[in-house]
């Protein structure tokens, strides 16, 4: 528990102003509402959300792309709200991210090996060429690539090679944080287990920590060392990931655990069934925002919007386990 | 006799760079009230093969086949006149991206009552009562309001509910759904597979299901094919392909998934599918294989009998080993 922190975000929130027409006036988007999490240094985070719950806009808080609109941001020791120019670039060369979709994130008219110095000519300026040429060879072979790849355009890659590039690009700068935003997701089961590997032996040999944002939780499962699932802009359950697997607290994550197919014909169950779909952003509902779909609602979550609370090592954030847990220990004052 | 019958069909594709054969001899078939699935990587030739069935393909690509048989009729003989006739009546296709299925021009309403109007030739106030008791079958909310709606007004799932409404439209015999739930969300993919699977019991329709997802395999389908580089490598019954899979690959595919990990190391399968100007001369899974031999390189494997699960393969696994095989521990492949 008492790692050093890579990275700690607090209240962490970014609304987008959406124009709605001429004459109607401007929404407000909650993409991200609220998020509070702890990634240790060379650990593995996993943020597992259905689209639209806020993970990817997550990332792009976590990368510096966007500010947050509100909260607080700490990667290593250093605020971001209170850091200077320099400091901000020089923290934007510690975090990096891997996209999705290998195809799109790499420019099609640059070489390999253009693509993985150009971090190093922007950032390290002092390099040499030779230097940036023995850096980038050096990354190659750390991501299973050959030497000669170095002169090859990004066509002439499969899906699992472009991700491996886009990998070596991420790292070249030798950050200490990767995010990475459904970096299998577009890959084949075959490449993506090569993919998988190559990140965990990565994150072994350079001590990486990872926020790994994903919908598929059987990949998590393998990833993780800690889960957040997050529901309309905020997180409904965190814990470990051997706790989370084996006993889901809220009902959104029992939903999610119980809607993902399983490769096992044999493996019966009753699933639960969600009713309905993700709801509207520009308008979440009152009190707690999952309660629509939410088999155990009653009225309480109606009206007023529960916060996360510590059950066990996991931290939910449902009323009916509040009552539940309340219930069983009668002692224990109800948990606010 | 089975609904849809193919044997040995073949799809070749001009390009720029000579022949493409995208299909190689696959033969499948399909019965009354079945769930097969065809499950391959990207490249196996798994949707391409089921447009062959529907006559869907540009006229770039060349279609041969034994058999192609729906119902008894032979396909490659139809005029394109008969072929319209029977495509969308007697065999449905649902697509993999149901925001990009949909005209963005017309309402759902008018799109599911273009192929009544066509092939039933239902009037206007029978269309629209029809269209309503489809949109309801779906499990739509609110049918009345929805045959208004225009696909951009609705989310991916419910777009997915309007497609197989439109699909289940003229009562077909035979669906083919391709991924259709792979541009959908965990929660929403659940509905969406349960209800088709629902529909199929109810109305006693053959389903072909075409993905490349072991694990909706596993709660969906009956019997298995599974494909790779354009040829069909193995058949089974669902439940003895996930038990006791015989092709090398099959074998490999499967211990490849996260969730059947052991430990934090997944056993991958190394390289990746041969493409157009890679091709190996006999197996075409051969490079990649952690049982090939000499034999492998230079011989094409052998049809095996259904009990090795119909394997295409010249040392068909049982119980993970290989049988007839001079080394069977295998051999290291660099990845």
């Amino acid at each position: 528990m008492n790692a050093p922190v890579a990275l700690e975000a607090s209240h962490l929130a970014r609304f987008y102003e959406v124009s709605r027409g001429a004459f109607r006036p401007s929404a407000t988007i909650r993409a991200l509402a609220e998020a509070s999490f702890v990634l240790e240094a060379g650990r593995t985070l996993a943020v597992v959300g259905e689209s639209g719950c806020g993970k990817s806009t997550l990332a792009r808080l976590v990368t510096m792309i966007e500010p947050p609109s509100a909260g607080r941001l700490m990667i290593g020791d250093t605020d971001i709200a209170s850091a200077d120019h320099a400091a901000l670039k020089k923290l934007r060369s510690e975090v990096q991210i891997v996209f999705q979709n290998p195809y799109g994130s790499l420019n099609p008219r640059q070489k390999i090996g253009d693509a993985l110095a150009e971090p190093l000519l922007i950032n390290r300026k002092s390099m040499s060429a030779s230097e940036r040429r023995a850096a980038v060879l050096d990354m190659l072979k750390r991501v299973g690539l050959r030497p000669e790849h170095i002169d090859r355009y990004p066509h002439m890659f499969s899906g699992g090679q472009r991700q491996r590039i886009a990998i070596a690009r991420a790292l070249m700068l030798r950050p200490k944080i990767l995010v990475l935003d459904e970096p299998v997701s577009a890959l084949d089961v075959s490449v993506q287990a090569q993919v998988l590997n190559l990140l965990v032996e990565l994150q072994e040999s350079l001590g990486l920590s990872y926020l790994f944002i994903s919908h598929g939780l059987s990949v998590v499962r393998h990833m993780a060392d800690e889960i957040v699932v997050m529901y309309l802009g905020r997180i409904v359950e965190k814990a470990p990931r051997e706790k989370l697997f084996a006993e889901p607290l809220h009902p959104y994550t029992q939903a999610l655990l119980s809607a993902t197919p399983v490769a096992d014909p044999d493996r019966h169950r009753d699933r639960i069934r969600l009713k309905g779909e993700l709801p509207s952003p520009f308008n979440p509902p009152q009190g707690c925002a999952f309660h629509p779909r939410c088999p155990l609602a009653f009225d309480r979550c109606r009206v007023e919007r529960p916060e996360l609370a510590w059950h066990g090592e996991t931290q939910v954030a449902c009323w009916a386990v509040d009552r539940d847990s309340a219930a069983r220990s009668k002692a224990k004052p109800g948990v606010a | 006799m089975a609904l849809l019958e193919i044997s040995d069909l073949t799809v070749e594709f001009k390009t720029g760079g000579g022949q493409f054969r995208a299909v190689d001899s696959v033969s499948l078939s399909v019965d009354k009230s079945e769930i097969l699935a065809i499950v391959g990587e990207s490249g196996s030739g798994k949707s391409v093969a089921m447009l062959a069935v529907m006559g869907l393909l540009p006229w770039t690509a060349t279609v041969t086949a034994k058999t192609l048989a729906f119902d008894g009729r032979d396909l490659l003989s139809l005029t394109p006149r008969e072929r319209r006739r029977l495509i969308g009546k007697d065999i449905a296709m649902i697509f993999q991206e149901p925001m990009s299925s949909l005209n963005p021009c017309f309402t759902v309403g008018y799109q599911i009552g273009e192929s009544l109007k066509v092939h039933l030739g239902l009037d206007k106030a029978a269309r629209k009562q029809r269209s309503l008791e489809l949109l309801a079958s779906v499990g739509i909310p609110d049918p009345e309001r929805r045959l208004t709606a225009f696909p951009h007004q609705l989310s991916g799932g419910m777009s997915q509910r309007v497609m197989i409404a439109i699909a289940l439209a003229c009562r077909p015999k035979l669906i083919i759904a391709d991924e259709p739930t792979t541009a959908l969300d965990v929660t929403i993919q659940a509905q969406i597979l349960e209800l088709l699977v629902s529909l199929q019991k109810e109305t006693g329709t053959g389903l072909v299901l075409i993905t490349h997802d072991m694990g909706v395999v596993a709660e969906t389908a009956e019997r298995v094919s599974v494909h790779y580089a354009g040829q069909k490598i193995e058949e089974q019954p669902v439940r003895e392909l996930f038990a006791d899979p015989h092709h090398p690959y099959t074998a490999a595919l499967l211990a490849a998934l996260p969730e059947r990990a052991k430990g934090r190391r997944l056993p991958s399968i190394p390289g990746v599918v041969p493409g157009q100007f890679d091709r190996p001369p006999a197996c075409l899974f051969e490079p990649r294989c952690h049982f090939a031999t000499e034999r492998c390189r230079e011989k094409a494997p052998p049809r095996q009998g259904a009990i090795a699960g119909l394997a295409l393969c010249h040392y068909p696994l049982t119980h993970g080993r290989p049988v007839g095989h001079p080394h069977p521990e295998g051999r290291e492949i660099a990845a």
